[in-house]
């Protein structure tokens, strides 16, 4: 308890009750709406442009709401949403092979490993129906069978064929949909949009979230913005590990000015390391890349059967490899999800049997698939993922097998919400990955897309109405107090920074700490490391602010200073990771701790002690508020899959 | 590997520019060509340097953020590659290589290599869309799509809005950028009830925004990171003409 204390219980005052079939209908019944005349006089602000973000802003400007958006990219149509590659589950049941809502419920609750809430999740397999004929209507390609109609394949952690994809390319399809929609908004005024803007505080007026504070990343000018409402679409927060599947730019400050400001930040422990990645090739490494999940359904990862064992792949006869994944856990096989898959990558190589440099890879082999299939299949799958393997390792998939490490690639936590999807900060609401809500302690496959936009188009656009039927609140100006001290702290930070005019570069700074990270809060977690690891990064912070060179000047085109206040929250939240980690004395999901496994090394959950969302309250000592988690319908059990 | 760069260096879109020489040693060949532009900018910020300024996001060749002249050719020497996704694998120790911004009159300099390509949003605002407001749509199996035609969308959906296309172009042209989302969107049976407007609508923002016109050059292919087919320009035309017949509208 050193590292916290605890404070009282919360619960979710929004959710209804009753048959969990009936709570999203309940709920938009019962949840106050605002008509179309008095949409026009109230403003929403959105942070981020991703599949949560896009979607929101253009369904918001559809109803008749003023819409600000944010993005600190130079176009909204470039969030990270767009790497995603595998695709977007969805309970359709086109397939007949037994699937529906109920069914997506209960694989996604079992597969966050019983620590998300019911309500939650029954909704998103519920409202998961409507975003594909959404996508298919705004002209998103998904692939087709030759009858027209759309194609499915299966994914990891479930044994329905139920994810709807466009190549590799899913996300990039989606987001350009929301972005297509979005600038159609723009071009009819009812969003302005703000590219190359970063948010760099929020603004809480008479307890009220009321606007933020921004940084126009090319002038450097500081402005506030003032609404309403303010929507945080600004993802997640992997780049922690320096290394992740993230592209650069991906950042937690918009998500911890909030938190700062009386947000609570939940579950930050809970994060996912993807099982596909390109293991890393050497110290100039500046981010990882995925290979699609999808791969698993026709490439069959191995690694030698007896470690040492240096022989190129095609020289290792049948009878002396391991396709351990087939042979520990046969009903699954290759599609064990992300967690499981992670894990046992990784205990494959601490046994010396990994393969590629420094022994950190094992194989995905496509030799058997290509057989079966014939070239030509594997191509029309997976060609442009075969492609990028080829480009970034020079090595070809189609003659040797892919190396493949995991990676650190989502994180489940972020700002706490209710089912309003709205924070502890009355008008702070929280969509897609920022949010912490529906993937408990782990997400399977294909459904980050699906909660982004189950978020932006579906749920906040109904849930907002609610909280802004009470508006339009207070006329506010920039001369308030209240936003003069938001945008002087602000100012304040950023001389701080170019001011300490050290000798380490920010990315230094940011690989230690992403170093600490992966070793002591990574795939697997103790409470040594962790307690080791918190003293390690609050030494470094202080490092950081005596030693962090930042040249150049606040008002220009500066990306180190972008990159300086980023690492700079960075620390802050890498810290209450660790501390979360550390008091969550369970294996759940992502978070491993070895202290926490049954004797054949499974994660081992601790359901009575353990069974809540930990929402933590900013402070010097931060707070524990818990929010327990009731399961009605989906009772916990270990989870299988042997 | 060692490196000799010749970089333009420009402040603000009113300085004038100018090509600066580094050296930069001991590189990876493994290593990208924008993991190298790290590795410099690391050394410019010790010895007191301002840092170039390059835009850059995924690294992974999607976001379409990153891009960059180099050695005159954009994205660099690999064909269908971004330059995050170009590795120093392809050059050899000892090159001097020219790293420049996408030079178009649509696209102005914002500091070095980063140049502002909202020009490119603004076509898509003129029509590059289909209008389905959230809520409305029918059942996705509603309309069944033939296969080739969703296939063939999807390529020219593929583009991830990087501009090589019109920094490559003589006439700094947006023809192969306007004429894909032309045909993803024309291509579909969603798409049909906009497709005279679209095509009209988007040709007069990407006019309006400076860009050049088309002479058929094909370098905008050439270079285009996802292999955009200069045949989608000739279907842009076909649809023009038939939009712009006096009894189409």
């Amino acid at each position: 308890m050193d590292h916290y204390r605890l404070g009282e219980e919360i619960r979710d005052a929004a959710a209804p009750d009753g048959p969990v079939e009936t709570r999203w209908e309940r709920r938009r019944f019962e949840a106050k709406l605002v008509n179309p005349a008095n949409r026009r006089k109230l403003t929403v602000i959105v942070v981020g442009t991703g599949l949560a973000g896009g979607s929101a802003a253009a369904t918001l400007a559809e109803a008749g709401y003023r819409v600000r958006s944010y993005c600190y990219q130079d176009s909204p149509r470039r969030a990270h949403s767009i790497a995603a590659q595998g695709g977007i589950n969805a309970a359709k049941n086109y397939r007949n092979d037994g699937d529906s809502i109920y069914r997506l419920f209960y694989d996604t609750v079992k597969g966050g490993d019983f620590r998300a809430r019911e309500s939650n999740v029954y909704r998103l397999a519920e409202v998961s129906v409507n975003i594909i004929d959404q996508c298919v209507a705004q002209g998103v390609p998904f692939a087709r069978e030759y009858g027209g109609l759309l194609d499915n394949r299966s994914f990891g952690g479930t044994q329905v064929s139920r994810t709807f994809y466009a190549r590799g390319q899913t996300g990039q399809q989606l987001l350009l949909g929301a972005y297509q929609a979005m600038e159609r908004q723009i071009a009819a005024g009812t969003i302005e949009m703000f590219a190359r803007h970063e948010m760099l505080e929020l603004i809480v007026v008479g307890g009220r979230a009321r606007g933020i504070v921004v940084r126009d990343l090319v002038t450097g000018e500081i402005t506030t913005d003032l609404a309403d409402a303010v929507v945080l679409a600004s993802g997640g927060y992997s780049n922690v590990y320096f290394l992740s599947t993230n592209a650069k730019g991906c950042n937690v400050t918009a998500s911890w000015r909030a938190h700062r400001k009386g947000a609570l930040f939940a579950n930050p422990c809970f994060t996912q390391i993807h099982p596909t990645c390109i293991p890393q090739s050497g110290e100039h490494q500046s981010k990882l890349t995925l290979m699609s999940e999808s791969l698993r359904n026709d490439g069959r990862v191995w690694v030698p059967l007896s470690s040492g064992d240096t022989r190129p792949p095609g020289q290792i006869p049948e009878d002396e490899r391991d396709y351990y994944l087939e042979r520990i856990y046969p009903a699954f096989g290759n599609l064990v999800p992300r967690d499981i898959a992670s894990r046992a990558a990784k205990n494959v190589c601490d046994e010396g049997r990994g393969v590629g440099p420094g022994g950190l890879g094992v194989y995905l082999d496509f030799a058997d698939a290509i057989e079966r299939l014939g070239r030509h299949a594997v191509e029309e799958r997976y060609g442009n993922l075969f492609e990028m393997y080829q480009r970034i390792t020079g090595e070809d998939p189609y003659e040797v097998p892919m190396r493949i490490y995991p990676a650190m690639h989502y994180t489940m936590g972020g700002l706490w919400v209710d089912y309003d999807l709205q924070s502890t900060i009355p008008g702070l609401f929280v969509i897609g990955e920022a949010n912490f809500s529906d993937h408990g302690a782990n997400r399977l496959g294909a459904s980050a897309l699906m909660q982004g936009l189950a978020d932006g188009y579906f749920v906040l656009p109904n849930t907002i109405n609610n909280y802004l039927a009470s508006g339009p609140f207070d006329r506010l100006d920039a001369s308030h107090e209240a936003v003069v001290a938001a945008r002087t702290a602000v100012e304040d930070r950023l001389t701080k920074l170019l001011a300490v005019d050290g000798d380490r570069t920010v990315d230094s700074f940011h690989r230690e700490l992403g170093h600490i990270m992966w070793e002591h809060c990574g795939m697997e977690r103790t409470e040594e490391g962790l307690t080791k690891a918190i003293s390690l990064i609050r030494g470094l912070r202080d490092e950081f602010w005596t030693r962090v060179q930042v040249p150049g000047t606040g008002e220009q085109l500066n990306q180190n200073l972008e990159k300086a206040g980023r690492v700079a929250d960075f620390f802050e939240l890498a810290e209450l990771m660790c501390i979360d980690a550390l008091h969550r004395r369970e294996s759940c999901g992502g978070h491993f701790r070895a202290e926490s496994q049954t004797s054949d090394g499974e994660a081992l959950r601790h359901d009575d002690e353990f069974g809540y969302v930990a929402a933590w309250e900013y402070g010097d000592l931060p707070t524990l508020h818990k929010e327990r988690l009731d399961f009605e319908y989906v009772h916990p059990s270990t989870r299988s899959y042997k | 590997m060692n490196l000799k760069l010749r970089v333009w260096r420009q402040r603000g879109p009113s300085d004038p520019g100018r090509m600066i020489t580094y050296s930069v040693e001991d590189l990876s060949p493994d290593a990208s060509f924008l993991e190298m532009l790290d590795v410099l900018n690391e050394k410019l910020i010790l010895d007191g340097d301002d840092p170039i300024a390059f835009d850059h996001d995924c690294r992974e060749g999607i976001c379409g953020m990153c891009g960059m002249m180099i050695n005159g050719v954009a994205h660099g020497p690999e064909r269908a590659t971004t330059t995050c996704q170009l590795h120093l694998r392809h050059f050899s120790d000892g090159d001097t290589i020219d790293v420049e911004p996408w030079r178009a009159a649509a696209f102005p300099v914002v500091k070095d290599l980063a140049v502002d390509r909202g020009a490119f949003d603004r076509i898509i605002q003129a029509g590059g869309y289909i209008t389905a407001p959230t809520g409305a749509a029918p059942d996705a199996h509603a309309t069944p799509v033939p296969k080739a035609d969703a296939d063939a969308a999807f390529e020219a959906a593929t583009c991830i809005g990087c501009g090589a296309c019109v920094a490559a172009c003589p006439n700094g042209s947006a023809m192969l950028f306007t004429a894909a989302k032309v045909a993803h969107l024309g291509l579909l049976p969603q798409g049909q009830p906009e497709r005279h407007t679209r095509v009209l609508d988007m040709i007069d923002a990407q006019d309006a925004a400076g860009f050049g016109g088309c002479t058929n050059a094909g370098e905008c292919t050439a270079v285009c990171p996802k292999g955009i087919p200069l045949t989608l320009i000739g279907r842009l035309n076909s649809d023009y003409r038939h939009a712009a017949a006096p009894n189409s509208r």
